[in-house]
């Protein structure tokens, strides 16, 4: 692939040694570099290994490797245009890699999706659709339902119970368009937890929404902990990671950092993610979209 | 409006003018023609078939996907007329071909819209138009080629233009029905897995639906209905696949019934159109369809009981004379306290500002009620109160009478009724938790929140004063009237 895409081999090489250039033990695990075997571990909920996103205007990622520990709520942190949201969608095979393998709980994406839940960013549709909240949380289900069946009353007792869940029940049958912010955000929460995944990827839950919505938020993220569940979260506010997260993925084109927010949110490393881009990766990386797009 | 009166003008245009012909017109309106029942069954299953297609359509944001469709079938059909004419002369002429023509250039301009946007840098919208411009052009050349040709004038590849609903047989009628029952039982099945991928097609991705294939399906429908629509409406067909939905929306918020909205509205266009164009003789069939839509259309976008202008117009009226209640009731209720106030035993508290807890603290008294409706306010009180004017006074007076929350006391006086009493003391709270807001949180000047609260008091919601509450619950005990931070 990266062939086809006129990309020399040696930047790919180049790619994986600058990811390795970091503070020692930060990193969450050294990629089996030379056996060719890839391993992804059973017991991690999501298991990103040797992964590179170059895609239509899309920001870059460099050979991600990643291993999410279970039952953790896990940050993704990093400056705009680092490739937060970008992680996510590739890890669910949304947008092409170029190299680089995903699996889910130890298992193919295509066989685990049922165990995933996807939040994504609220403006990422179109909320002039015509349906209530509580259709919207039952398009959570649909995939569960099945191909040609129709919606029935146990599904949207089922979509009532995850509104409840988010403190929407009263706005059940409000046009989503009619909705603030938050309770947007929340609709798109609640269809998530409509899926009863065992791992969460949320596309910035958080931005702009209401004190009230952040903490039904906060509340589901610890609900969802308790029951043994993993959540990756792309999370803006720098102040409030250490409070609500175990975990934190330091992002900036590359995978900075990993591991227990104790020890990997530091300064320096927060320095290194934010402190301005790795002005030659940037580079090659706009190259490569560049190509991408030709 | 203007609009709506020309088309108003429109449609009375062929009753009045061919008055004479009334006998025909009644032989079209009573179905009497055997012709006529074929071609109104033809039009009216293709008007409700493309009311559906639409309606996935345009919420999948593909509206002009149609339009590109409908121009590039063009060269299609004079390509198939000219192989067919080439390969043995006479078979160009047969419909299905000349329709498979149509089909596949439709297709073909479908994909390179894809391609384009796949990868190139141009944007979606200047790849729909280049992909449109070239093929109808190529369509227009072609065209004029067929003309030239010795038979080419008489193979009435003319009407794939505009359309002539009129010369529909009974076997083009079959096969419009046909596409009626696919396109019905796919929407049907496919109902629910058409709706996630119009609304959130990541979503969707991620959840395991073939995203691209359910696309590729919806836009198969979209060309065969085109394709099938080109002989009786022409090019003109996306009108026919996007108005009806659009009016739709006017009616409906409800993805499910928006479908059956549509369909009706796809439905009545093409049976108004056609009748038109069947009593009168020189108006072509497909443009007198696509006009009947866009009458539908402004009528819904005015009267639509969901987002209609005069609906929205009525709603803001009642808002107006309701904020204008509330007002009025807040007026008669502050001067009333300022009254009591002043003659009660009251206290002055640091601030200077008069607190009486008999009379505002807890929830609102049977006797409380009672006080403020046995005292009469006199117009010249609200007058001075409010920047009013006398003309605006007894408008508002007039709308609170009738809705029985203040009753007349004298010839200038008017007093609060019990439930007057408490809607009062009720805008009165909300307007004074907003104000203690401003003062306290968002570091507004006193004398300056009045003039804020006025605007937002009455949009603030259960939900809002909840909040407001709960913020203020150290300065105001639950449910009770705040004095005002401000004079008044």
């Amino acid at each position: 692939m990266i062939q086809l895409l006129g990309l020399d081999p040696a930047y790919a090489y180049f790619a994986s040694r600058l990811n390795t250039n970091m503070e020692p033990g930060t990193r969450n695990q050294e990629p089996p570099l030379s056996t060719g075997e890839v391993v992804h571990p059973e017991w991690s909920p999501l298991s990103i290994h040797d992964m590179t996103v170059a895609y239509h205007r899309q920001p870059v990622l460099w050979d991600i490797d990643y291993d999410a520990p279970p039952g953790k709520l896990i940050a993704i942190v990093g400056p705009n245009g680092a490739g937060k949201s970008t992680l996510i969608k590739a890890a669910l095979n949304l947008i092409p890699t170029i190299s680089g393998s995903v699996a889910v709980f130890g298992g193919e994406y295509r066989k685990q999706r049922g165990r995933v839940g996807y939040v994504p960013q609220r403006s990422s549709v179109d909320w002039d659709f015509p349906v209530n909240a509580l259709e919207a949380v039952t398009m959570g289900l649909y995939r569960k339902i099945g191909w040609f069946r129709p919606v029935r009353k146990r599904h949207r007792q089922l979509a009532m119970k995850a509104l409840v869940r988010v403190g929407m029940q009263d706005f059940a049958m409000r046009q989503i368009s009619q909705l603030s912010g938050g309770q947007q955000q929340r609709v798109f929460l609640a269809r998530a937890l409509a899926q009863e995944a065992d791992l969460y990827l949320m596309d910035e839950p958080f931005a702009g929404v209401d004190a009230a919505t952040e903490r039904a938020i906060v509340d589901v993220l610890r609900d969802l902990q308790q029951a043994g569940k993993t959540a990756l979260v792309v999370h803006h506010d720098l102040q409030t990671v250490e409070e609500y997260f175990d975990e934190v993925i330091l992002l900036n084109l590359r995978l900075v950092a990993s591991g227990p927010v104790e020890e990997v949110f530091t300064t320096a490393n927060l320095r290194a993610t934010y402190g301005g881009k790795l002005a030659l990766l940037d580079q090659v990386g706009h190259r490569m979209t560049m190509r991408g797009e030709r | 409006m203007f609009l709506f009166l020309l088309f108003l003008l429109f449609f009375t245009f062929p009753a009045t003018t061919f008055a004479a012909e009334s006998n025909d017109i009644i032989r079209v309106l009573t179905l009497q023609d055997y012709n006529t029942r074929v071609v109104l069954l033809g039009t009216l299953l293709l008007g409700v078939t493309s009311g559906i297609v639409g309606t996935f359509m345009l919420l999948r944001r593909q509206a002009l996907i149609g339009d590109v469709v409908s121009h590039s079938a063009l060269p299609g059909v004079a390509i198939a007329f000219l192989i067919g004419e080439a390969v043995s002369p006479g078979s160009g002429r047969s419909l299905h071909w000349l329709l498979a023509g149509a089909a596949a250039t439709g297709l073909l301009a479908v994909v390179c819209v894809g391609i384009i946007r796949r990868y190139s840098v141009v944007k979606p919208d200047a790849a729909l138009a280049t992909v449109l411009g070239v093929f109808f052009g190529f369509g227009a050349v072609l065209f004029k080629t067929v003309q030239e040709l010795p038979t080419g004038n008489q193979a009435g590849l003319q009407q794939f233009i505009l359309g002539s609903a009129s010369t529909m047989i009974a076997s083009d009628v079959a096969i419009i029905a046909k596409a009626t029952v696919v396109v019905l039982v796919l929407s049907l099945l496919l109902f629910k897995e058409l709706a996630i991928l119009s609304f959130d097609e990541d979503f969707a991705a991620a959840q395991g639906w073939p995203t691209g294939m359910l696309d590729l399906g919806l836009t198969g429908l979209v060309v065969g209905i085109t394709v099938i629509g080109l002989e009786s409406v022409g090019i003109l067909m996306v009108a026919l696949l996007i108005t009806p939905p659009t009016a739709a929306r006017f009616w409906t918020d409800n993805f499910a019934r928006m479908t059956l909205v549509a369909a009706a509205i796809g439905g009545a266009s093409a049976t108004v159109g056609c009748l038109l164009s069947a009593m009168v003789p020189k108006l072509a069939g497909g443009p007198t369809i696509v006009l009947s839509g866009t009458a539908f259309f402004i009528l819904s976008m005015l009267f639509g009981t969901r987002r209609g202008i005069v609906h929205r117009w009525l709603r803001q009226a009642a808002n107006r004379s309701r904020i204008g209640r509330d007002d009025l009731l807040r007026a008669m209720y502050e001067i009333i306290e300022a009254r009591l106030v002043s003659s009660a035993d009251e206290t002055v508290n640091a601030d200077g500002l008069n607190i009486s807890p008999s009379l505002n603290g807890g929830e609102a008294t049977v006797e409380e009620s009672a006080l403020f409706a046995r005292q009469a306010v006199q117009i010249s009180e609200l007058l001075n109160h409010r920047s009013w004017s006398a003309r605006r006074v007894r408008q508002v007076i007039a709308a609170a009478e009738r809705e029985g929350t203040i009753r007349m006391d004298s010839e200038t006086g008017w007093r609060l009724t019990s439930s007057g009493a408490t809607t009062a003391r009720r805008a009165v709270r909300n307007h004074r938790l907003w104000e203690l807001y401003l003062i306290s949180h968002a570091e507004i000047a006193p004398s300056h929140v009045d003039r804020d609260a006025d605007d937002i008091e009455h949009v603030l919601g259960t939900e809002v004063i909840e909040q407001l509450e709960q913020l203020l619950a150290s300065r105001v005990p639950p449910a009770a009237v705040p004095p005002s931070p401000h004079p008044l």
